[in-house]
């Protein structure tokens, strides 16, 4: 029995359904909507009917566990050697809003080697909670001992919510994680609030690359989990000397179980490739015509402090490492301020950039997409304009 | 060695648009692609075997259609493939697709190496690799652009991982499970033997009993999360363009940003 169906009497033929499909499953046969045998399930076309005319039956099941039972928000605190990362820091933010429309508490979770100390930050920045497991097989991330460690204290204090940013080791946490725990994950979460009337977590979510946005909710498992992207959530403030409680719990690891181990990290030269920590992103494109005028990108975003990014076309010219490539098969990054240069803004592109505060656009042509996005563009010779925008930021940031 | 290749059939995007008078998806035709991160791990799957010999197997959960990006990467150098697909499998978030693909890497049986793309450009998320591992109980190796060695004799891998600071070069016991980047490698084209050969292709349909998979585990019963309302965002505004000689223009613009108060 197909989940999905149209009730013929209200069915209009208006066809609208057909154009929300994302998988085109819907076709017009005569005045009613016909599914295909593509459909799946996936509900968008459910809420586009104007006259509510498809019907999604969704199977009546109970909770998978005592719902009641799973209470606090928790922040998975992801760290380097400075500190604690922005974005377990951003999620705190958010956390904290979270919490407080639950009425609950707020919790970071950190796990490593020697971390206590890492829990006056998080005090400091809303936690009421640190929970805390220090053990060597826990110095370098690695998915096994840290899925082990969580999975344990999830357990034993049933959060109702947990949070992690969804950075690469983010997503190689969250996704083993909720397959051990057997529950619902949603990744790279825009938008976090509470239903409520049900107190249930609703996760909105870009899919298709943006084009679409969808509203998740996990409702019959708990912890109800979200990664979310650097920069998506406001830092919070800090007020130092904030108190909390640090809850400290001994796990033994056999460290024979783990099967794998970090050999070593090589750091990409100079400052120019982290783009997802980056407030400035200046890119190249096609439009530099040859890799060694890359050098024209690289000076503006070293005057602005910016890291390099780089359109799919100079990757694949091999002009530049693919690293630097901002786009669908790329990066996402969420920069203040986003300079393309030489880029026609090919929509796999805009995938990767379009949340960008602002976005700067300089490319000789006139008709290219990119200017439909940008917030200030110049239609010019980017030679000409670079160099000189390189010159006048220079001067005015006293360079 | 034997490879096994997770791949997805997925709706090639740049078609789709926004129609700005109903604020809907449009779409000229419906293009479907093997995921762009998939073609190249199963390249990476048919480099191992191009080494040390072997076979690979690929499989995919989806409607029917997607037994094209089968025949695909059959017609590529795959030896086998399977399609999961049936109304029950319908629906499936990414926690029910892990269990059935598992399912499936289950009934296949030998493996040393499951290759899948990082993530699939539907629906983003990169959740179905590392939920994959975890029910096999095997490591799992995201974001890999280099497989720097393989030893099947000691069962041990070594691979680069692409971080956002850099790389992070890690070593794993055999079997386990990779999702790789772009650029790992060069995907090969098809020859015309590999595609007469994938045309005539006897491609098992598997539906859940076929695998051993419980009813209420896949499709919409086993599914954890659900989408409960679907909207097309705000599309972008486009802002000013600057008019005038490089001079003038650039001033403006560094004008702007000022006020802005970006930097």
């Amino acid at each position: 029995m197909p989940n999905l169906r149209v009730n013929e009497e209200t069915c209009t033929g208006c066809g609208i359904c057909i154009k929300t499909c994302p998988f085109g499953a819907l076709t017009l046969e005569g005045e009613l909507v016909r599914i295909g045998d593509n459909c799946n399930d996936c509900g968008a076309c459910v809420s586009s009917c104007p006259s509510e005319a498809l019907i999604l039956e969704r199977p009546e099941q109970a909770a998978a566990v005592d719902l009641s039972q799973y209470k606090d928000v928790w922040v998975v605190i992801e760290y380097e050697k400075k500190g604690v990362s922005h974005v377990a820091l951003e999620l705190l933010g958010k956390g904290r809003d979270l919490a407080d429309t639950l009425g609950s508490r707020l919790c970071g979770l950190i796990l490593g080697e020697s971390v206590s100390k890492l829990s006056q930050d998080i005090f400091a920045h809303g936690a009421d909670v640190a929970y805390v497991v220090e053990n060597p097989a826990l110095r370098k991330y690695r998915t096994d001992p840290y899925v082990d460690a969580a999975a344990f204290l999830i357990r034993k204090y049933k959060p109702e919510i947990v949070l992690m940013g969804a950075t690469t080791t983010g997503r190689d946490f969250a996704g083993a994680l909720a397959t051990e725990i057997g529950t619902g994950l949603t990744a790279d979460c825009t938008g976090l609030e509470i239903e409520p009337d049900t107190k249930n977590l609703i996760q909105t979510r870009p899919a298709f690359g943006g084009n679409i946005m969808a509203q998740i909710v996990c409702r019959r498992h708990r912890p109800q989990m979200a990664t979310v992207r650097p920069k998506v959530m406001e830092l919070p403030k800090r007020t130092d000397g904030k108190k909390g409680e640090i809850v400290t719990e001994k796990i033994d690891f056999d460290e024979e179980r783990f099967l794998t181990r970090v050999l070593e990290f090589i750091k990409e030269e100079g400052a120019t490739v982290n783009l997802a920590d980056a407030n400035v992103i200046v890119s190249g494109g096609r439009g530099l015509g040859e890799p060694q005028n890359f050098k024209v990108v690289e000076e503006l975003a070293r005057t602005l402090g910016g890291a390099v990014g780089a359109s799919r076309a100079a990757v694949d010219a091999g002009w530049i490492q693919y690293p630097h490539q901002v786009g669908q098969t790329g990066k996402t990054v969420r920069p203040k301020l986003y300079i393309a240069c030489g880029i026609s803004g090919a929509i796999q592109h805009l995938a990767g950039m379009q949340t960008s505060d602002i976005i700067v656009a300089i490319n000789k042509d006139p008709d290219a997409p990119i200017f439909k996005v940008a917030t200030f563009g110049i239609v010019g010779d980017l030679f000409k304009v670079v160099p000189i925008l390189t010159e006048k930021f220079k001067k005015r940031l006293g360079k | 060695m034997q490879a096994i290749v997770c791949i997805k059939q997925v709706p090639e995007t740049p078609n789709v648009g926004i129609d700005p008078r109903t604020n809907t998806l449009i779409r000229e035709g419906i293009p479907s692609i093997i995921n762009p991160f998939d073609m190249y791990a199963i390249e990476e799957a048919l480099l191992m075997k191009d080494k040390f010999g072997g076979k690979v197997s690929v499989i995919t959960m989806g409607p029917p259609q997607a037994v094209e990006a089968l025949r695909e990467a059959l017609a590529m150098g795959a030896d086998e493939a399977f399609l999961l697909s049936d109304k029950g499998f319908a629906g499936s978030d990414t926690w029910a697709t892990s269990y059935a693909l598992s399912k499936a890497v289950e009934k296949i049986g030998q493996y040393d190496i499951i290759f899948c793309g990082k993530q699939a450009i539907d629906g983003d998320t990169a959740q179905v690799g590392p939920g994959v591992a975890r029910r096999l109980g095997i490591p799992q190796l995201t974001y890999v652009c280099k497989i720097r060695e393989i030893d099947p004799g000691a069962k041990r891998i070594v691979v680069e991982r692409l971080l956002e600071a850099g790389k992070e070069v890690v070593e794993s016991k055999l079997p386990a499970l990779v999702t790789v980047v772009k650029d790992i490698n060069q995907p090969r084209f098809r020859t015309l033997l590999g595609i007469r050969k994938a045309t005539q292709a006897q491609i098992p349909v598997l539906k859940p009993a076929d695998i051993n998979c419980e009813e209420e585990k896949v499709g919409l019963l086993g599914s954890a999360t659900e989408v409960v309302r679907i909207f097309t965002p705000e599309p972008r505004k486009g802002g000013q363009v600057l008019e005038g000689e490089p001079e003038e223009t650039c001033e403006t613009l560094v004008q702007k940003l000022m006020d802005a108060k970006f930097l």
